[in-house]
């Protein structure tokens, strides 16, 4: 028994093999060649990625937007973690309801709900007016703002429930003991609770920040047709312009953008483990 | 000279305060979507104000001529129905081996069943187009379920996992050592005890596929176009109000489904 013990994975690892690993496999070899009859060897289709501003920049976009709107996730995302694991079993059920509802929500409802409120006359424009505080029209849709803004929502679970996980298992005699030795609240939280909940911060980071660039319905309708990102890049060249060895190129080096991103989170964590 | 226990007390206050404020603001922006577009939805004119002027039920009874939209909301809910029972079929399997060995094999395979959720789903839809094409088939629905299928089963095998960590081996070993076969003791030992984690699973499978755009855009033919696809299409044409009544719709059986999960599941405890 133990030494076929990975036989009951073997269906799904057949299952990814022909249907994940083969056709990423074909991906790249359609990147590598001229023409969509996967013809004649040629690089020129990265190369075209790499010595085109308007190309390569809209990677960088893409990944500078992932980093704003994981940084807005943990801002708001490690209280909730922090308020959550202090309270009652009761409020703390009813906030991580609230935490998990929006990625229940299908996405193209809530991104259409945000149409709804950040339009040029929509809840926010009424509500900022109203007090006066500006005269124009807040220009929130199709603006990088509300992108981030809207993001930050939807992917909040990611966040929360990972930082959570950790906080819960923190021994509540730490903090007590930092407090007793004369610590305030905040130099606790600095330097014992923060330190401690690292790996779910890290994780948190991780999904977000991975949910984040490659979330094509939100980014293509909040951000509009002007603001392009990696995933909408891909779609335009793939479906729109029909040049699929491009768009493969694309997507071959926006996954491997991504998962060097992540790489280079757990990196920073694990040496930030190391000094802690 | 300040009084050092109060200074404590209002340093303690104040985090509180803080991260208080903080978190009632993010619930606040955290549900606000859903409730706004609910009240939308029941608007009595032809534009998505809010606050509506006036409130009907005209675009819920509009949704009952939307035959393009139920159409896609059927094909939406059969595709989701088979990924759902083979993403849990194949993905329990797979937990119980992976969670049972700790070779480097066994390591090798968790990292790949869990890529799907960090790689950009949009790209491997793109690539199981690709592929489809070259091995001389064409998108259809069995080949849009297998799309889902990989996107989908991570998080069957993620809840399993952590259901399965908290299981005590002694069991299993008195099961098996009281005779009972191992086929006898995962059905009636291990299978209860982790079936919660396998249903928490199954609904954010179902959830995900219900919703899955980047896989759909490129598997989907007119034939099976999916509800999330149409919508998405209705948004980014013409702000129709049929879409907010459909979006009322979905948010509604998203909280019954939801409190269904949680009831028997117990969702948010086994997403941790």
């Amino acid at each position: 028994m133990q030494r076929d013990s990975l036989a009951l994975a073997v269906p799904l690892a057949a299952l990814f093999l022909v249907a994940f690993i083969a056709p990423l496999c074909v991906l790249l070899a359609l990147s590598l060649s001229g023409d969509s009859e996967f013809g004649r060897f040629t690089l020129q289709n990265y190369v075209k990625f790499f010595t085109d501003r308007f190309n390569y920049s809209i990677l960088i976009d893409t990944l500078l937007l992932g980093i704003k709107s994981t940084a807005v996730c943990l801002v708001f995302g490690y209280p909730i973690a922090w308020v959550a694991a202090r309270s009652s079993p009761r409020v703390q059920s009813l906030l991580l309801f609230i935490v998990v509802l929006p990625i229940m929500t299908s996405v193209v409802v809530r991104t259409f709900a945000w149409i709804v409120i950040l339009g040029r006359y929509g809840v926010l424009n009424q509500i900022v007016q109203s007090l006066g505080l500006t005269q124009e029209p807040l220009k929130l849709l199709y603006s990088e703002v509300g992108v981030v803004i809207v993001l930050a929502q939807v992917q909040m679970p990611l966040m929360v429930l990972p930082i959570l996980t950790v906080l819960s298992r923190i021994d509540p005699n730490l903090s007590d003991a930092s407090q007793a030795l004369g610590a305030g609240a905040w130099r606790t939280l600095w330097r014992v609770t923060l330190p401690l909940s690292t790996p779910g911060i890290v994780a948190g980071c991780i999904l977000t920040y991975a949910a984040c660039v490659t979330a094509f319905v939100t980014q293509s309708l909040i951000g509009g047709a002007r603001l392009v990102y990696m995933p909408l890049h891909i779609y335009q060249q793939a479906v729109g312009a029909n040049n699929w060895p491009f768009a493969a190129a694309l997507s071959v080096i926006f996954m491997i953008a991504v998962l060097a991103a992540v790489a280079l989170l757990n990196t920073i964590a694990a040496r930030a483990h190391r000094h802690a | 000279m300040p009084d050092p226990v109060r200074v404590r007390d209002w340093n303690a206050a104040s985090l509180t305060i803080a991260f208080g404020i903080a978190t009632v603001l993010a619930a606040i922006v955290l549900i606000a979507p859903s409730i706004v577009i609910l009240i939308t939805s029941f608007t009595d004119s032809a534009s998505l104000k809010f606050p509506p002027s006036g409130y009907s039920l005209r675009w819920y009874r509009a949704l009952a001529d939307a035959d393009q939209m139920q159409t896609a909301a059927l094909n939406s809910l059969i595709v989701a129905i088979w990924t759902t029972a083979l993403s849990v079929v194949l993905g329990t399997g797979a937990a119980v081996a992976v969670s049972r060995s700790r070779g480097w094999k066994a390591r090798l395979l968790d990292g790949l069943f869990m890529s799907p959720l960090l790689l950009p789903a949009l790209a491997f839809g793109f690539a199981a187009l690709i592929f489809i094409y070259r091995i001389g088939l064409r998108p259809n629905l069995p080949l849009l379920v297998l799309g889902h299928v990989i996107v989908c089963v991570p998080f069957v095998i993620r809840t399993t996992l952590a259901a399965l960590a908290q299981l005590d081996p002694a069991l299993a070993d008195a099961s098996l050592s009281l005779g009972a076969t191992h086929a006898e003791t995962f059905r009636r030992i291990t299978l209860p005890l982790i079936g919660r984690g396998i249903g928490a699973g199954g609904f954010l499978a179902f959830m995900a596929s219900f919703d899955n755009v980047p896989v759909s855009l490129f598997l989907a033919d007119e034939r099976t176009e999916v509800l999330p696809i149409h919508l998405w299409q209705q948004i980014e044409t013409n702000l129709d109000v049929r879409t907010a009544a459909a979006s009322g719709v979905i948010i509604v059986a998203t909280l019954i489904l939801m409190a269904l999960a949680e009831r028997f599941a117990g969702l948010t405890s086994q997403m941790r």
